[in-house]
């Protein structure tokens, strides 16, 4: 049984969050197979000469009812704005699902930590930690208000916290700034995060302090997505893995240089 | 449907249709999308006599038609691919190819060996163009005198089909195809990456962190074709042509030109499935244009009678 697959999507929904991030929601022409949160896909972009490999994503949330995924992504540079101009009924070219996945927990509480674009794949996450019975809070940091992503969607999961680095919005500075962090007792048992890698080493670092586990989902450069081609390598306890197949979901303490 | 099978020294293929070192890994990543016993043959990653870690992260950069990588031959070595790796695949009906690479002579020798008593690999391809190493691979490659060296010292102990893989980092690639020929090589297979360079203007940094890595994709095509023609003038052993090919037609250009086989590389990362239509698509292109056999097509290009070939002196 393949438990890799390339098919066509169609795109059934692209909605703009602001300027600068967009949700595609796809159609998958045959049914969808089991998806784990954290895994990513990856898609040929066309009509884009100058880009060249395919790109990784976040799968954000999965609808089995509608045979559907959400992507959400942040305009980088050439690729992503092409997938931008995308419209209903466009086709779109994936290999999925791919990678590993979060560890699901079972009635904890927990901390989802997401940096900007980095809470796409947690939405998902969050669900599947819900259904599982876990009490879920979710922090989320971003330049300013207007860039805080899916705050709404999340409220229904969870306890949502902000910090705005203009303070547009909640606590002023990073994530590694709000209160949260200062309560004793620390009463989370596990975290989740996904963002910028200086801000994912950050609250790996705070993890450790409160003597809790922390799982962060990288983004390292690919080019095949499926562990042949060696390009992906994180340094680890076991030596130079890759991101594509032993991750993207890491615990902090397997990678070099993320704790103390 | 035509006939595809194609020959190189003694290794028989079905088709002409392989899967280039370090792009297709062992060939079970691709399982999923390619039904493996259909290729012609699969080279697997670069193998070493010990466990290698590879260069640091970033590896890889995108560039205009192409990409650099600088790997730098990560893999467990010789000895687990022999134990750990080779049991799994053997289950497929299709030639495995080891891809030896090494620092030293001895190193390549000792790698050599191993395979030479492994009855059912009938094939390696040794590669003395990796331009990801610091010591040994592309220096074995970019000299007349040690390519036909480690050529030789291999040849004295491996006893099955030697592919020697020849690096484009050259000034005249026909006189190294001619000394590894002239060292007992059986084929040729080429080209590997060429060395290249990527800079972020932004950050004022290089992209890979070796600085230099090695380029491959379509970019790099129409040199890889370039050389196998003039290869293709200066040797009778047979020419394995690799570099760039991202479908059928790249495919058949190659065998036009004098390869009797093809690597398919970087495509596979853009389309897992590619290789697969690469063989239907030499198919159609046979029976479309009445070859009954692939054979008849390697070396088939037709030269204008006006043409002044800058090649030949
Ligand atoms: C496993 C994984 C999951 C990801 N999930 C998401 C997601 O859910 N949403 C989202 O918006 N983005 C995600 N990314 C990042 C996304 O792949 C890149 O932003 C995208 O490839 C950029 O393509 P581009 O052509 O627009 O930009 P390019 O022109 O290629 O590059 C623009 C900038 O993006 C950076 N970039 C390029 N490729 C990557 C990459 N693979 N990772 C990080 N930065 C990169 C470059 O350094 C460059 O500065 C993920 C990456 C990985 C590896
Ligand atoms: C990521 C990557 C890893 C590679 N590793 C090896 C290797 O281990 N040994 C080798 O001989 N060639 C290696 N190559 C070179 C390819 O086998 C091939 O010669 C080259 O990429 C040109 O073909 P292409 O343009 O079709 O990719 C590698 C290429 C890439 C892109
Ligand atoms: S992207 Fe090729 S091995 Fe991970």
């Amino acid at each position: 049984m393949p438990n890799k697959f390339i098919h066509d999507f169609i795109v059934t929904k692209n909605i703009e969050l602001n300027v600068s991030h967009f949700i595609l929601e796809l159609l998958c022409p045959e049914p969808l197979p089991k998806i784990n949160p954290g895994q990513f896909v990856e898609i040929k972009v066309e009509h884009s000469p100058s880009t060249f490999l395919r790109r990784p994503f976040s799968i954000h949330e999965v609808n089995l009812q509608n045979n559907t995924i959400q992507l959400l992504i942040q305009k980088k540079g050439e690729g992503t704005r092409q997938l931008s101009y995308l419209k209903k009924g466009d086709r779109l070219n994936l290999i999925y699902p791919l990678g590993n996945s979060f560890q699901i927990v079972q009635h904890e509480k927990v901390l989802l930590v997401g940096g900007g674009c980095g809470v796409a794949p947690l939405l998902f996450l969050a669900r599947i930690l819900k259904e599982n019975g876990n009490e879920i809070k979710i922090l989320i940091g971003a330049k300013s208000k207007d860039n805080i992503l899916e705050k709404e969607i999340f409220e229904r999961l969870g306890k949502v916290f902000i910090t705005t680095e203009d303070g547009s919005e909640g606590t002023r500075g990073f994530v590694i700034h709000h209160g949260i962090w200062r309560q004793t007792p620390f009463m989370f048992s596990k975290i989740y995060t996904c963002g910028p890698e200086p801000m994912m080493k950050a609250v790996a670092r705070l993890a450790q302090i409160h003597r809790v586990a922390c799982e962060v989902s990288l983004e390292q450069t690919m080019a095949c997505g499926l562990g042949a081609c060696l390009c992906c390598v994180v340094n680890t306890k076991n030596g130079n893995v890759c991101t594509c197949t032993q991750g993207p979901v890491f615990l902090s303490e397997e990678l070099t240089g993320w704790t103390h | 449907m035509a006939n595809l099978t194609t020959q190189i020294h003694r290794l028989k293929l079905q088709n002409p249709v392989m899967t280039a070192s370090g792009t297709f890994g062992y060939g079970e990543e691709f399982a999923d999308f390619v039904d493996l016993n259909r290729l012609g043959a699969i080279i697997v990653k670069g193998t070493t006599s010990t466990e290698r870690e590879g260069n640091p992260y970033p590896r890889m950069a995108e560039t205009a038609s192409g990409m650099l990588n600088s790997v730098g031959l990560q893999n467990k070595g010789i000895d687990y691919f022999i134990h750990d790796i080779w049991p799994r695949l053997k289950k497929y009906k299709i030639p495995f190819i080891v891809n030896v690479s090494g620092s030293t002579i001895e190193e390549y020798v000792e790698t050599a060996e191993k395979l030479n008593s492994i009855e059912e690999l009938p094939a390696i391809e040794l590669n003395i163009s990796c331009p990801n190493v610091k010591e040994g691979g592309m220096a074995f490659g970019t000299s007349c005198t040690a390519a036909a060296k480690v050529t030789k010292s291999v040849r004295d102990i491996y006893h099955k089909t030697l592919i020697v893989k020849l690096s484009p980092n050259v000034t005249d690639i026909t006189e190294i195809a001619r000394a590894v020929e002239g060292a007992g090589a059986d084929a040729v297979s080429l080209i590997n990456t060429l060395l290249g360079m990527a800079i972020d203007a932004n950050s004022r940094k290089p992209l890979l962190s070796t600085i230099t890595g090695g380029l491959s994709g379509p970019a790099i095509k129409p040199i890889a074709l370039r050389m196998v023609w003039q290869v293709f003038q200066a040797i009778k052993i047979p020419i394995i042509g690799i570099g760039g090919i991202m479908n059928a037609t790249d495919a058949i250009e190659f065998l036009l030109a004098g390869a009797s086989a093809i690597e398919v590389g970087t495509a596979n990362f853009i389309d897992p499935t590619i290789t697969s239509k690469i063989i239907d698509g030499i198919n159609d292109y046979c029976e479309r244009n009445h070859f009954t056999s692939v054979k008849d097509l390697v070396g088939a290009l037709i030269i204008p009678e006006q043409t002044v070939d800058m090649n030949i002196s």
